[in-house]
């Protein structure tokens, strides 16, 4: 058990040239081992979505990583797709439908508001926990286990070319610490942390 | 001549050219030392297979140097050419103005009487235009900030030759018989001042109303016979009337044809103008080379080489630490400076020319000018050899001292290359071209159709007329520096032809392309183009006229859409399959049966009344435990 853990990145930018953190965030993806990077919108710009294929990818790792902004409280519309086509009843779910379970799936995020825009006293009104139920239960009925998501708030505000190598070498080394564990180790829940950076400090 | 010693001294600058040039070039010396040392080689201390003529030759091929202006001012645009004032007026006239005063001053300790001393240093101040621009040209070097500033001091030089032909008579010793000098072809030369002015100015300005105006419907009236000959003739035609008009006027050829360069730089008729002038451009500065290679006198080197040498070396190293100061104070790296130094520090064709004007007019005496002729000649032989030494040593050297700063501090001239070359302006040309150009990208379109350029020049595109298929014309439109050709050529035979071409020349520039039909596509699937660069015409506009069948005929337009897309899907991944069996005409035919069986149950499936046995997406989830 001493090998890092297989990661699938599904990650959903609809416009990556706007992107000021995202598009070098996802650098960090190649800088790791044994990672398999699926760009939705770069592979499937006409939503054509390779059922097949995205199965086979799923079936080959162990940790599950969607890496989209937060839109509108919730995903970019191409990420919903592929849920919608990709985890099938018999695969994903239902009588015979098992074949994520044990997998872990974590949420990397970029949001604009503030962490504390995303409190009960804050305009956002929810914590982000509440706000990603529907992928906390979507991970749920496939039987993974969704950890707690890890959110770079205020995105819009990280300009200068230190803050943004900050950003990117704290998701990195979280990242890389997540892939060391085993299968079998004690994983944070979600239901325990707020935020994954609060669960490994 | 006679008919059979024409053929014999071409024959003979042929062969010579023909072997020495590939040779020099795989041995890494350029194309310039390969001329010029064929014509030592063939030249009367050689092998002596041409003992006279050379300097006549030599007089006559000086026209390439003519024709690269021409070509040098067709790839740049009037307003370039306004930015570069600064380099060209300042540069220029500072090396110019040190350099004759530094020769002069040294020509003076060296015991030449004043008169002497000035002829020398105007003539000695003047570099090679035709050994410098042809050597950074072969080394792409003409856009980086050493090859501009160059050309800026070259240009400076090739005006600065008019003022200097009417200095040097006042300098003759004694007024002898002025009239056969080379001022002798200007007609205007008795007139009055203030005439010659006036008729100087509507020559030039003739030349810029002509080029704007007349140009474009008279090259257009051309292509349309559609004979090429005929345009090259053209071509040539306009090139060689305007250096006429311009010795008759008592200017500079080389700088009126630079002027009509610039002129028609905005012509869409310019790549095909820069192809057909382009060789003989090639074919004439390359005898130039040779007639200087074997113009070199070398029975005064070996009877006197100290002098010879020793001349050789300080007009070279005078010349180079002017250069230096100058490129200092214009502010050029050091790396670019020490090129710009070495490449101009030679003293030029000009010098020639120069030189029998100063003996006809008895400027000077014989004995100089032999001397300085053979170090001028030395001078050209040299430089190649120390661009190489630049190349090879100096600049790795440097970088590799310096190698935290950038390679490259270019370019002040916004270079014109485009990013994509599109081939083909018809029907899938036009769609694919406007869309480019409206994201802002810069695209040149070659088309043969005159009737059709014309008509969409009127829109405003960037659009000149050759045939794309054409090895020289690509690399005129830029090919070489391209990100990506489009073919959007009609017919496969055209098509197939580029893309020959482009496998030869360009292997490196990224192709997509317009296929005629399934059998084409696996032509270029086995060409190497991949099957995501490979577009059969018409299938787009099937699939879409498909869609929308399939909408009439009670389909919801997202479904539609879905049916289509998966369909394109399958026919693409069935074409990749299918080219394994295409020799085999019994199981390529039974292959395409099972693929269409099997395109016809995927998209039955996909009809969604089979939820249970074919689960897809977009069901309603029901409990799990139910």
């Amino acid at each position: 058990m001493s090998t890092e853990l297989n990661v699938l990145v599904i990650f959903a930018h609809p416009a990556l040239h706007k992107s000021r953190l995202n598009k070098h965030l996802i650098k960090i993806y190649s800088e790791m081992a044994s990672v398999e990077f699926r760009d939705l919108y770069e592979l499937y710009p006409r939503f054509f979505i390779d059922v097949e294929v995205e199965q086979k990818y799923l079936l080959e790792s162990d940790l599950i990583i969607f890496h989209h902004p937060f839109y509108w409280y919730s995903s970019p519309p191409i990420l919903k797709h592929w849920l919608d086509l990709v985890l099938l009843d018999g695969f994903a779910y239902g009588q015979n439908g098992s074949s994520l379970a044990g997998k872990h799936l974590l949420s990397v995020l970029t949001t604009g508001g503030s962490r504390q825009s995303y409190s009960e006293s804050g305009e956002n009104r929810y914590e982000m926990g509440t706000l990603l139920r529907p992928f906390e239960q979507t991970a749920h009925l496939c039987k993974m286990n969704y950890l707690p998501p890890y959110v770079i708030h205020g995105a819009n505000r990280i300009l200068e070319s230190e803050q943004v190598e900050s950003e990117k070498r704290k998701l990195l080394e979280t990242l890389q610490k997540i892939q060391k564990k085993s299968m079998d180790d004690t994983w944070p829940k979600s239901l325990d942390y707020n935020y994954l950076q609060d669960a490994l400090t | 001549m006679e008919q059979a010693g024409f053929l014999y001294y071409a024959f003979i600058y042929l062969i010579a050219g023909v072997v020495a040039v590939p040779i020099a070039k795989r041995l890494g010396l350029g194309s310039v030392l390969g001329y010029l040392l064929a014509g030592v080689i063939i030249g009367p201390f050689g092998l002596s297979l041409i003992s006279e003529n050379f300097s006549a030759v030599m007089h006559f091929a000086e026209f390439g140097v003519v024709m690269m202006l021409f070509l040098v001012g067709l790839e740049l645009q009037p307003s370039l050419l306004w930015k570069l004032r600064g380099p060209i007026l300042g540069t220029g006239g500072a090396q110019v103005l040190v350099t004759s005063i530094l020769v002069f001053a040294v020509s003076l300790a060296l015991g030449m009487p004043t008169q002497y001393a000035i002829a020398i240093g105007l003539i000695l101040s003047l570099s090679s235009t035709a050994i410098v621009l042809q050597t950074l040209a072969e080394k792409n070097w003409m856009k980086r900030s050493a090859g501009q500033s160059s050309f800026a001091v070259l240009l400076f030089q090739d005006i600065a030759v008019i003022p200097m032909l009417a200095i040097l008579p006042l300098l003759a010793i004694e007024s002898a018989s002025s009239a056969e000098g080379g001022h002798s072809m200007s007609i205007i030369a008795d007139l009055h001042g203030g005439l010659q002015a006036i008729i100087v100015i509507l020559s030039v300005g003739s030349i810029i109303v002509g080029g704007r105006y007349l140009a474009r419907p008279l090259f257009r009236f051309i292509a349309q016979t559609g004979l090429r000959e005929i345009f090259t003739a053209a071509a040539l035609l306009l090139v060689i009337g305007i250096a006429l008009l311009m010795q008759l006027v008592g200017l500079s050829p080389a700088l009126g044809a630079f002027v009509a360069g610039v002129v028609l730089a905005n012509n869409e008729y310019r790549h095909e103008l820069e192809s057909d002038i382009e060789p003989f451009k090639g074919l004439l500065l390359g005898l130039f080379f040779i007639s200087v290679g074997a113009g070199i006198d070398f029975s005064l080197i070996v009877s006197q080489p100290g002098i010879i040498i020793g001349l050789t070396v300080l007009l070279m190293f005078g010349k180079f630490v002017v250069l230096y100061v100058v490129g200092k104070v214009s502010r050029l790296s050091n790396c670019e400076n020490l090129l710009f130094s070495l490449a101009l520090a030679q003293a030029g064709e000009f010098a020639f020319v120069l030189f029998s004007f100063s003996q006809t007019n008895n400027i000077l005496p014989k004995d100089i000018i032999d001397t300085l002729t053979v170090v001028v000649a030395l001078s050209m032989l040299a430089t190649p050899l120390l661009i190489i030494l630049y190349d090879k040593v100096l600049e790795p050297l440097i970088q590799g001292r310096l190698s935290s700063q950038p390679v490259d501090d270019h370019d002040p001239i916004e270079n014109d290359e485009p990013d994509v070359i599109l081939a083909g302006f018809g029907r899938f040309g036009t769609v694919v071209g406007r869309l480019l150009m409206f994201q802002g990208f810069k695209v040149t379109v070659l088309d043969h159709n005159a009737g059709q350029i014309e008509a969409l020049r009127k829109f405003g595109f960037k659009i000149f007329f050759g045939d794309a298929t054409r090895v020289d014309l690509l690399e005129a439109a830029g090919a070489s520096h391209a990100k990506l050709l489009i073919i959007g050529l009609d017919g496969k035979e055209q098509i197939n032809n580029l893309l020959e071409a482009l496998g030869k020349h360009f292997p490196r520039l990224p192709v997509v392309t317009r296929a005629v039909d399934r059998d084409h596509t696996y032509e270029l699937l086995n060409k190497g183009i991949p099957m995501e660069n490979i577009y059969r015409e018409l299938f787009g506009a099937s699939m879409s006229a498909s869609e929308r069948a399939l909408q009439i005929l009670g389909f919801r337009k997202y479904r539609a859409y879905q049916t289509v897309q998966l369909f394109r899907h399958h026919d693409i991944r069935i074409l990749e399959e299918l080219r394994a069996h295409r020799g085999d005409q019994e199981s390529y035919i039974a292959q395409v049966k099972y693929h269409r069986q099997r395109i016809e149950d995927l998209l039955r499936q996909d009809e969604g009344d089979s939820v249970a046995s074919h689960p897809d997406g977009w069901v309603e989830r029901e409990p799990v435990n139910s």
